[in-house]
């Protein structure tokens, strides 16, 4: 089928597309800034979708591939000297490959089981890293400011930055839908409705979720490498952050578990909420707990998300929403 | 010396993973019950230790006098928890319920930080030390060891003993044949959580009588909670306490083998390797 | 032979589910499995997809051994079963229910191609005009009959039933009577589980009777029906068999 027909591609991806033309136009600092973290945890929730959404398995520890991947990108610059593009894609295949290791003995989890197995492993990475010798230990590592003069200063370096997570975050909305409108992508949403009825109708459930689960954690070490490269610097406690993996989820389920457009949705609608509720005087304080009823609030009666009840609600709008 | 000196840091190790312990009991219980992870658990065990330092430090209570205030406003916390946020998606998948006690947890940490602010608390008790041997501890450490196995033994004479202590464990087993019976699950359930909110915050009420704290400082243990559960077979509360004293003892054997930053690695390991080669606990039945 | 069952046992715990079950299938039959409730049936369709690994013996379908492959292995060797208790896929649509029959069956047919057979089946078994629906909505009569177009879009050789006839009503037995006879004309061969007995033993070339996991009779529905043993152990009083033959 030819692109026009799949409105529920080009319509997302023609939207964050012109997002990032339009800050990219505009010059401006301030709004790079903000659009970054955005599109960071857009990519972050689109990435653990594929996981979740589609094949049904929660994981708390998403980040542990941001961390890994991060850490290895960075080591791959600061210390060897190689080229972002390079690092990046790196730190993304190294988060890869070790979710395919991993994937193999932990996705035999079932449920809250595997959720609790995933926090396990972020917390067993991070204190792993804490005293890893090569990645500096507890203090991390570090570039000085004269490095970004190879990019042509820093200013330049963090456009550079900028291009190549607006890049990342075009691919995994395609990767996203092709997964989703695919053979493998039935087969993950069979296993996610019903593990055991699916490998009786023949779907090999084992490979599917490993190659799930290393697809989705692809994305999150290429997005560490350019958070870690665009701060100067990388250390264990901003690495694995066990809450911003539960961010994650929180933003999946805002948009919708499932969709191709909803995880984009909730990161960006989270973040704004967040981002506002941080600035407001009134609230700035609670931000946290007015956060916390909001997401309770969606849970309890909003389960399956935005973009989700919108499909359900308008069925002509199925097309257009995935 | 050397035995002295791990003899010295095992037995401080065990007294804390007796109280480990019955902070992970609460959370087994209500994953046996309801299969339910609460991830409120570290905040409850935060707000135990706050409530027992505000009665303590406001209006002079003892400490221990305070704990008892601490357990039933624990429970009333727990039903609470559960009518608001648990029970109407107690049937919805996994996802549901642990994004829901997220949202909880969030609620308190938002709400505790507001008003205490993250800085560090100091319960300012102490009933001096005994000395054993050639091991002293400080009194409160002892009893608040010995309050746990209190409790793990009023919790175990409570399920297997009691009237709704059996309604609990039908419940567990199957909550369809257990409402088909006449039992009232729903408010089974609740109290089910009522009991494993008391316990995390007692927990974090003996807690705090000897280290200091601020509203973060349930987390750690909220994660080795899941370790704990994870040793000693999710869902058996039971199974808790032997977890806490495996875990406790850890925490002071590993530091004379291997720096004391590595003790995190090996827990986490441990945890991840159990739950992959034993999902029912080393400890677990079955 | 297109599946041959040899000597296989199983045991749960201390309990023998299945004792030493020995029998082969010749295509294009209809095998009825019947037996009183825990005498090891829907564990022996267990054993022959793969769910369990037997204990000891052999499963061969279609001259190949079998024994001890993972489910989907033996799926995509066409070899098809529904559940008792149905599963629907319920977040997915019935049409997708069914390509994921057709996906992962015996053929690796592609999503387009899939969807094609998908259609075939639903049009088959009277589904169509709720292709689009979630599958959650169905009701037990159409879930059952989606259960069974699920089974059948993967184009096995070999198509397992487990209890397709309980909780329907007469004129829906009748149907879905009708439909698996069109399905074994089109040249699978099928064993189904059956309580409903007057059905098993109308539809059935052949019946097997299982009692505490041992094969106890195996015949004609007539042969069977007058078997001492069958009737003792499991349907009772002898003038019911002359009543379901006839009926």
């Amino acid at each position: 089928m030819t692109l026009w027909r799949r409105p529920g591609l080009w319509i997302p991806l023609i939207l964050v597309f012109l997002w990032g033309l339009l800050i990219l136009v505009s010059g401006l600092d301030s709004m790079r800034e903000v659009t970054f973290t955005l599109m960071m945890f857009a990519t972050l929730a689109a990435s653990l979708n594929i996981l979740l959404g589609y094949t049904g398995y929660v994981s708390f520890g998403h980040i542990v591939f941001f961390g890994l991947g991060g850490y290895t990108g960075f080591y791959l610059l600061s210390q060897r000297g190689w080229p972002l593009s390079l690092a990046a894609v790196s730190g993304g295949l190294l988060s890869a490959a070790v979710a395919g290791l991993l994937g193999l003995a932990v996705l035999r989890l079932r449920g809250a089981y595997f959720a609790l197995a995933t926090i396990g492993i972020n917390e067993a990475a991070r204190a792993f890293i804490s005293n890893f010798s090569p990645f500096g230990g507890a203090t991390g590592l570090f570039v000085n400011f004269s490095y970004y003069q190879s990019y042509g200063g820093a200013g330049r370096a963090l456009w550079l930055t900028f291009i190549s997570l607006w890049l990342t975050i075009l691919l995994v909305t395609v990767v996203s839908y092709g997964v989703k409108h695919s053979r493998f992508g039935l087969g993950l949403m069979a296993i996610r409705e019903d593990e055991d009825a699916a490998l009786v109708m023949g779907v090999k459930a084992p490979q599917a979720k490993t190659i799930a689960f290393v697809i989705s954690a692809f994305f999150p070490g290429i997005v560490g490498t350019l958070y870690f490269f665009k701060n100067g610097n990388v250390e264990p406690g901003d690495a694995f952050q066990l809450h911003m993996s539960i961010e994650t989820l929180v933003m999946i389920m805002l948009g919708g578990q499932g969709t191709v457009s909803g995880p984009l949705l909730g990161a960006v609608t989270y973040q704004g909420l967040r981002g506002y509720l941080l600035t407001s005087p009134l609230f700035k304080s609670l931000h946290l707990a007015i956060a916390g009823l909001v997401l309770l609030l969606i849970v309890l009666f909003l389960p399956a998300g935005a973009i989700g009840w919108l499909r359900q609600r308008f069925q002509g709008l199925r097309r257009f929403l995935e | 010396m050397v035995l002295n000196q791990l003899l010295a840091s095992l037995t401080d190790g065990l007294l804390l993973g007796f109280v480990y312990g019955l902070a992970a009991m609460g959370l087994s219980l209500i994953w046996g019950v309801m299969c339910v992870i609460n991830l409120a658990h570290g905040s409850v065990i935060a707000l135990g230790m706050f409530g027992t330092y505000l009665l303590f430090s406001q209006t002079a209570w003892n400490p221990y006098l305070a704990l008892l205030a601490v357990a039933v406003v624990g429970f009333l916390t727990g039903t609470a928890i559960y009518g608001a946020a648990v029970h109407r998606v107690i049937n919805a998948p996994h996802l549901s319920s642990l994004l829901a006690t997220f949202a909880v947890n969030m609620i308190f940490i938002g709400l505790g930080t507001a008003i205490f602010t993250t800085s560090p608390r100091n319960l300012d008790y102490s009933l001096g030390s005994l000395q054993i041997g050639a091991v002293i501890f400080p009194v409160t450490r002892l009893i608040a060891a010995m309050a746990a196995i209190l409790l793990t033994v009023a919790l175990y004479l409570f399920l297997f003993f009691s009237r709704p202590g059996k309604a609990i464990r039908a419940v567990a087993n199957n909550r369809t044949a257990a409402e088909l019976m006449g039992i009232p699950t729903s408010l089974v359930l609740a109290s089910s959580f009522g009991l494993g909110t008391m316990l995390a915050a007692v927990a974090g009420g003996l807690i705090a009588t000897f280290f200091p704290f601020t509203i973060l400082s349930g987390g750690p243990y909220e994660l080795k909670s899941f370790v704990i559960c994870v040793l000693g077979g999710l869902g058996n509360p039971l199974g808790a306490l032997l977890g806490g004293l495996l875990l406790g003892g850890l925490e002071g054997l590993i530091p004379t083998f291997m720096p004391v930053s590595w003790v995190p690695t090996v827990e986490f390991v441990l945890f991840v390797l159990v739950l992959v080669l034993r999902p029912t606990g080393l400890l677990g039945a079955r | 032979m297109i599946l041959e069952v040899k000597d296989v046992t199983k045991l749960f715990g201390g309990l023998q589910a299945l004792n030493h079950v020995s029998f082969t299938l010749p295509e294009g039959q209809i095998l009825g499995l019947i037996g009183p409730n825990g005498a090891g049936k829907t564990t022996l369709f267990n054993v022959i997809n793969g769910v369990f690994p037997p204990d000891q013996g052999r499963v061969t379908l279609r001259g190949e051994d079998i024994t001890g492959l993972p489910p989907y292995e033996v799926a995509r060797r066409g070899l098809a079963r529904t559940y008792q208790v149905v599963r629907p896929l319920a977040d997915l649509t019935v049409l997708e229910n069914v390509m994921v029959g057709s996906c992962f069956g015996r053929h690796c047919y592609s999503l387009h191609q899939a969807a094609q057979v998908a259609r075939e089946v639903l049009q088959q078994v009277g589904l169509v005009r709720h292709s689009a629906l979630p599958a959650g909505s169905l009701n037990v009569a159409e879930k059952k009959r989606l259960e069974l177009a699920r089974a059948v879009a993967a184009q096995p050789y070999l198509l397992l039933l487990d209890e397709v006839l309980a909780g329907l009503n007469p004129s829906e037995i009748a149907a879905m009577l009708d439909t698996i006879r069109r399905i074994r004309d089109t040249g699978v061969t099928i064993i189904m589980i059956e309580h409903v007995m007057q059905a098993v033993m109308n539809i059935s070339e052949r019946i097997l009777v299982l009692d505490y996991g041992q094969i106890i009779a195996d015949g004609s529905p007539q042969e069977v029906a007058n078997n001492l043993a069958v009737i003792e152990a499991y349907l009772g009083d002898p003038k019911l068999a002359a009543r379901l033959l006839t009926g």
